[in-house]
């Protein structure tokens, strides 16, 4: 199965921007009708619906941002009307509310079919099991995957997330096809699956639909080898939709997003400005077929590039460079940014020690310490405390040439680190704290 | 040639008593052992009186555990006793990366682990010595 709705998966960029253009309009009108947070924000920048008559209008309207929807706690930025409401879910919310989004029967819908779609990128089909271990409940990892699979007919095993005993004994038992969790977990799997002793011709596995957090292509070839299969990067966020927003296809080269649903923009976060197709910048998404709660020019502080060129799989739909960081993950330690992924992909390049990582950032008078706590593996020949030592000095070495900032490296035995059944959290922040 | 067993642990509180707990359970009597420590992690260095059992018993409970190759000799429990084993090591360009005394001496010897760079060499000129030094087995 190539495609899951080709006619529209390959529709000609031409149409593809009319069809934007249209339900671009139709949107900036529903909005300014139906909620009054819009209606305020389009009117103090001095805009009617009637300005937003194509695709290109787009970079006359405001932005959202994430603390618009805590403001609006818990439904005041939705623009449906509760009664047409089927579901709600909210983000983990460490950082006071958790924004809520409430989804109509249609956006169910859309999301399952642009769900479908994005499994159908990974290798899926109506023939395959889909192990989601993504987490089930109003995290919407779990419920997106698992109605994406129903829509593409395939069948769903609701893991959920955790008890990895019983994940392996079924992925094995019920010859699962593909797996659907967060790539931290995944990799947890995979670690686990290998020192089940496992024989790996039981297993059916073909690829993997991973997302929820950035991740390296040091750690994706971790997954792929562990697993033995094709990992795919899925992109989602919960104020957006949830997983299924873009995804990689076979060429593997930047995410499809699917345009029929959502205009992408890349800005410079420092001036907001729009940059050239091809530059870096934040990732910024407006919602055009959305009900429940449709955002404009939302600013997902993830940080990406688009290219609108045609991919070799024949889809027309713009790619998105897999998502490295977000601004949200920066660290900025005496000064210099560092993006845990950063530190991730370092250690995957030292076959002596896991990925698995936990950084603790404090403050020693004025300066800032980063101290890194790294798994060292079996294979280390650590008798010899000076080549524990040595292992320190190369690790500290390898991080200082790739993030220009010395850092602390304590070697931990293995498994001493938490695994992530969901989104890993790796960053210990205890400046300001102590 | 004697069988030692590594084990890598972190530095804190309850770590070498976590250690000694599963080698009770499992039966395991250490014959000899040693601590290396940094500021951040250990090596416990330990010969047992059943290295495969104690191996799987360790790598069962999730521990960094390794099996290294030392050599066990015996030398003359008296003044210079030892220094008649490094000189003749040294004399033969051998390097002692470390050693410890084990628990057990045999009756007016004392018995010394070393881990050296080249374990045949050693093993070869100590057993071509003709004074205190020999080589031994711990058991």
């Amino acid at each position: 199965m190539l495609y899951y709705e080709e006619s529209i998966e390959t529709m000609p960029r031409e149409e593809l921007k009319k069809l934007q253009s249209e339900r671009l309009s139709a949107l900036v009108k529903r909005v300014y009708e139906k909620s009054s947070f819009y209606k305020n924000a389009f009117d103090q920048a001095n805009i009617k619906p009637e300005d937003i008559k194509s695709v290109d209008d787009i970079v006359k309207l405001p932005f959202t941002v994430k603390a618009d929807l805590r403001d609006n706690y818990p439904f005041g930025m939705f623009s449906a009307d509760l009664k047409d409401i089927i579901r709600i879910h909210a983000s983990s919310g460490t950082t006071g509310k958790p924004t809520v989004v409430g989804y109509t029967k249609n956006d169910i819908t859309m999301w399952a079919k642009c769900a479908a779609r994005s499994l159908v990128c990974a290798g899926a089909n109506p023939d395959s099991i889909v192990q989601v271990a993504y987490g089930y409940g109003l995290f919407t990892g779990g419920l997106g995957l698992h109605y994406g699979a129903e829509e593409l007919g395939a069948a769903v095993i609701p893991m959920s997330g955790g008890n990895t005993s019983k994940q392996l004994m079924l992925m094995h038992d019920f010859q699962a096809t593909q797996l659907a969790c967060t790539p931290s977990y995944a990799n947890y799997l995979g670690e686990a699956l290998r020192e089940s002793g496992a024989d790996m011709s039981e297993i059916k596995l073909k690829s993997g639909i991973f997302g929820g957090e950035p991740w390296s292509e040091g750690l994706r070839k971790s997954i792929e080898k562990k697993l033995n299969i094709k990992a795919y990067d899925i992109y989602g966020l919960s104020e957006i939709m949830g997983p299924g927003v873009a995804i990689e296809c076979c060429e593997q080269n930047g995410l499809h997003i699917w345009e029929d649903n959502f205009i992408a923009e890349i800005i410079d976060p420092d001036t907001l400005e729009p940059v050239n197709e091809g530059e870096e910048g934040e990732l910024v998404i407006t919602t055009i077929t959305k009900e429940g709660i449709p955002l404009i020019r939302y600013r997902t502080r993830d940080i990406s590039k688009i290219t609108y060129e045609k991919c070799a799989c024949g889809r027309t739909h713009a790619r998105i460079a897999r998502v490295k960081a977000r601004t949200d993950d920066m660290l900025i330690i005496r000064g210099v940014n560092v993006y845990p992924s950063q530190i991730e992909s370092v250690l995957l390049t030292i076959d002596e020690v896991e990925p698995n990582y936990n950084i603790i950032v404090t403050r020693e008078g004025t300066l800032d310490m980063m101290e890194i706590l790294v798994e060292l593996n079996e294979k280390f020949d650590f008798d010899k405390i000076a080549s524990l030592e040595a292992l320190s000095k190369t690790i500290a070495a390898k991080l200082h040439s790739v993030l220009g900032i010395h850092s602390k490296i304590k070697l931990v035995e293995p498994h001493s680190i938490s695994r992530f059944e969901g989104k890993a959290t790796r960053v210990d922040d205890r400046r300001g704290k102590e | 040639m004697t069988k030692q067993l590594s084990v890598f642990l972190e530095n804190r509180a309850g770590r070498v008593n976590t250690l000694l707990e599963i080698l009770k359970e499992n039966d395991i009597n250490i014959l000899s052992m040693t601590i290396a420590d940094t500021g951040e992690f250990g090596v416990v260095r330990m010969i047992t009186d059943d290295i495969k059992k104690a191996l799987n018993a360790l790598n069962d409970a999730g521990m960094i555990v390794s099996e290294t190759r030392v050599i066990a000799i015996e030398v003359l429990d008296e003044a210079g006793g030892l220094y008649d084993a490094t000189k003749l090591l040294s004399e033969n360009d051998i390097n002692i990366e470390y050693m410890y005394s084990a628990v057990r001496s045999a009756q007016g010897r004392a018995v010394i682990i070393m881990r050296v760079d080249d374990i045949s060499k050693a093993e070869k000129i100590i057993s071509e010595h003709e004074n205190g030094v020999r080589l031994t087995q711990i058991k």
